[in-house]
């Protein structure tokens, strides 16, 4: 007995070592359980993660675009003559933003914003020989812009460069094309303007249809090319808080009377997919904490129908009903912490063997590996927890035997 | 508790009565109007047929029970309006148990099961406890086995142990129930022998329920109950 460890610690302790298959089996169980919580929190969390910066590093966060062009219908109505418009949707002329410069400095002021950057975005036909592919291209001033996008994050060849006369493409395109980097390429628009640009650097997005047409030129070139002498289609905006996107969205679009679409709306697929998935992950996690409470539960209420005259034995020799009690919920807490501590390491151990085995076919990993160290002490802590908890029938069970009863057996 | 304060009575029963299934048809009053006294220092028998009532009896005395009326001092406490915490305290100051059955815990050792008394009391230092354990068992002859399971012990070496355990507080009163009715000859007189020891160096009130005559013969005083009333209590 050691010198120090109370009662309850020293008679809970004992308990569990004599019944040692007992214990085995359901600290067996406890860590099967939280070792699932553990691997489908940490996969959840990682793959959550992995979806939001591959989304974030290849688009902005807000994205400022001229408003909607609205038909406007002639209201012709006298009391005798009942029209019935009908209205036909105006098509979206490619417009600069009304006074972007204006905007674009007044959206530096917000301090949520850490990014703001112009571009512009037109649809134009890449021609090299007798191929021609249709791309789309975007105009950015480099240095703002790869920080919102990190293109260079992406290059696989080249350098991430842009003057007047280079181009920055897709590795999809560059193969169908037949180019690699330094080689020239004609690039012509709807309204007939042609220019030759040189392949200054080329990416892999990871993403088979932006490899095959996203390209990206210096923000003056896609001026030219779409005819918008200094103006630009769209303000691409990073926050400091991705999650609060939306409302600064809603503020920006107030302030300028432009549209402002943050990346939650713009994908907004993407995150009811991600909810329903956290929401089957979570359903799952419950329905196996509960297993693992009611497993602590029966062990111990067994425990106290065995150990009843021993139970007796120590009320009889002045035990409170308080300590009997302690010496319960603590087997209770012990078996929680304990299973809990080998569930995490088991857990985490089958996620590094997940992420390690199951790969994407290109060889590249499904999620980041990651097992953060406070969803483990969660789980450990909540454990724990529901050992003490799923351990309080049997210990008031425990605690309230009549002594006498207990003894007779 | 300090031996020398051990004078006048240390158990002290006026009119009590117990009744189970009370307000049931079946209601039946196993004890009636028991008066009874011990005084520091008595080792007295508990006799009577099976059925007569002695276990309740000393279930009651030993507060593990609560009399239907009538009333109970334990050193000059009244136990009636105490609450189950204040009937644990006083039980553990100031009885001492020893069942039949022994009842040792078996998960503990012979040296664990003696000091478990002083650390549900938690009152001594672990070396103080240890060492006082030891002394005991030495006393019972068992300090070769006092690290074996109670598991592991013959069944006079268990009531050893448990006489012991009884021991271990130094409590102004022990209530055995059949402490012998289970050993050899050999082993049961060196029980007796042991509760007398303690009697006379401490002063230690002793209550023994045996159904042995020859026992009851050798203590001081013999409480016969017969039908849940005491019909001789003589010194």
């Amino acid at each position: 007995m050691s010198r120090w460890a109370p009662f309850e610690w020293i008679v809970a302790l004992r308990f569990l070592r004599q019944g040692r298959a007992q214990t085995l089996f359901i600290m067996t169980g406890i860590a099967i359980g939280v070792g699932v919580i553990v691997f489908m929190s940490a996969m959840l969390a990682s793959l959550q993660a992995s979806f939001v910066t591959r989304t974030l590093t290849a688009q902005a966060h807000i994205q400022i675009l001229p408003p909607e062009e609205l038909p406007r219908p002639l209201r012709v109505s006298t009391a005798a003559v009942v029209q019935a418009p009908v209205i036909q949707r105006p098509v979206q002329r490619q417009r600069s933003i009304d006074q972007w410069q204006t905007i674009v400095s007044e959206v530096k002021s917000y301090s949520e914003v850490t990014n703001v950057t112009p571009t512009v975005s037109t649809s134009a036909l890449a021609l090299r020989g007798d191929a021609s592919r249709s791309i789309t291209i975007t105009g950015i001033e480099p240095a703002v812009y790869f920080r919102i996008v990190r293109l260079p994050d992406y290059l696989v060849s080249g350098e991430p460069r842009l003057s007047t006369e280079e181009i920055i493409i897709g590795s999809e395109l560059a193969r169908e094309l037949g180019l690699s980097v330094a080689d020239k390429l004609s690039i012509t628009t709807a309204g007939n303007t042609t220019r030759r640009l040189t392949v200054s650097g080329i990416f892999d997005l990871g993403n088979k249809g932006a490899n095959q047409r996203s390209t990206f030129v210096a923000l003056r070139t896609a001026q030219t090319l779409a005819n918008l002498a200094g103006g630009v289609t769209s303000i691409d905006i990073t926050v400091r808080d991705l999650f609060a996107a939306d409302s600064v969205a809603v503020q920006l679009a107030a302030a300028t009377g432009m549209q402002a679409d943050s990346w939650i709306s713009t994908n907004a697929q993407l995150f009811s997919t991600l909810s329903a998935q956290e929401m089957s992950f979570v359903t799952i996690e419950l329905f196996v904490a509960l297993s693992v409470a009611f497993g602590i539960a029966s062990v111990l209420s067994v425990t106290v129908i065995q150990r009843s005259q021993e139970i007796g034995i120590l009320r009889a020799m002045g035990t409170s009903q308080r300590q009997v009690l302690g010496v319960f919920l603590l087997q209770g807490a012990l078996l929680g912490l304990l299973g809990a501590l080998v569930g995490a390491a088991v857990g985490s151990g089958a996620l590094k063997l997940f992420h390690d085995l199951v790969r994407l076919p290109d060889g590249g990993e499904l999620f980041p590996f990651s097992v953060e160290p406070v969803l483990l002490l969660l789980t450990v802590l909540l454990a724990t927890v529901t050992g003490v908890l799923a351990a309080s029938v049997p210990a008031l069970n425990a605690s309230r035997l009549d002594p006498v009863v207990a003894i007779r057996g | 508790m300090a031996d020398s304060a051990r004078t006048g009575p240390i158990v002290q029963l006026d009119g009590v009565t117990k009744c189970y299934n009370v307000g049931q048809p079946a209601e039946v009053e196993v004890l009636h109007g028991i008066d009874l006294t011990l005084e520091a220092g008595e080792f007295a028998a508990l006799i009577g047929p099976s059925g007569s009532g002695k276990s309740t009896l000393i279930n009651i005395i030993g507060l593990l029970d609560r009399p239907t009326s009538g009333s109970l001092f334990i050193h000059g406490q009244e136990t009636r309006t105490l609450d189950d915490r204040a009937l644990t305290r006083l039980r553990s100051e100031a009885i001492g148990f020893v069942f039949q059955h022994h009842h040792l815990l078996s998960a503990f050792t012979a040296l664990e099961n003696v000091m478990m008394p002083m650390l549900i009391e938690r009152h001594l230092p672990a070396a103080e406890m240890r060492a006082r354990a030891h002394a005991l068992l030495v006393q019972m002859g068992l300090e070769a086995w006092e690290h074996n399971l109670a598991n592991n012990l013959s069944g006079g070496q268990q009531q050893r142990v448990a006489m012991a355990r009884a021991l271990a507080l130094n409590p102004a009163l022990v209530l055995a129930d059949e402490p012998t009715g289970n050993l050899d000859t050999k082993s049961a007189e060196a029980v007796f022998a042991l509760m007398r020891q303690a009697n006379r160096e401490h002063h230690t009130t002793f209550l023994i329920v045996t159904h042995n005559n020859a026992l009851a013969r050798r203590c001081d005083r013999i409480i016969e109950v017969v039908d849940g009333q005491i019909v001789r209590a003589n010194h």
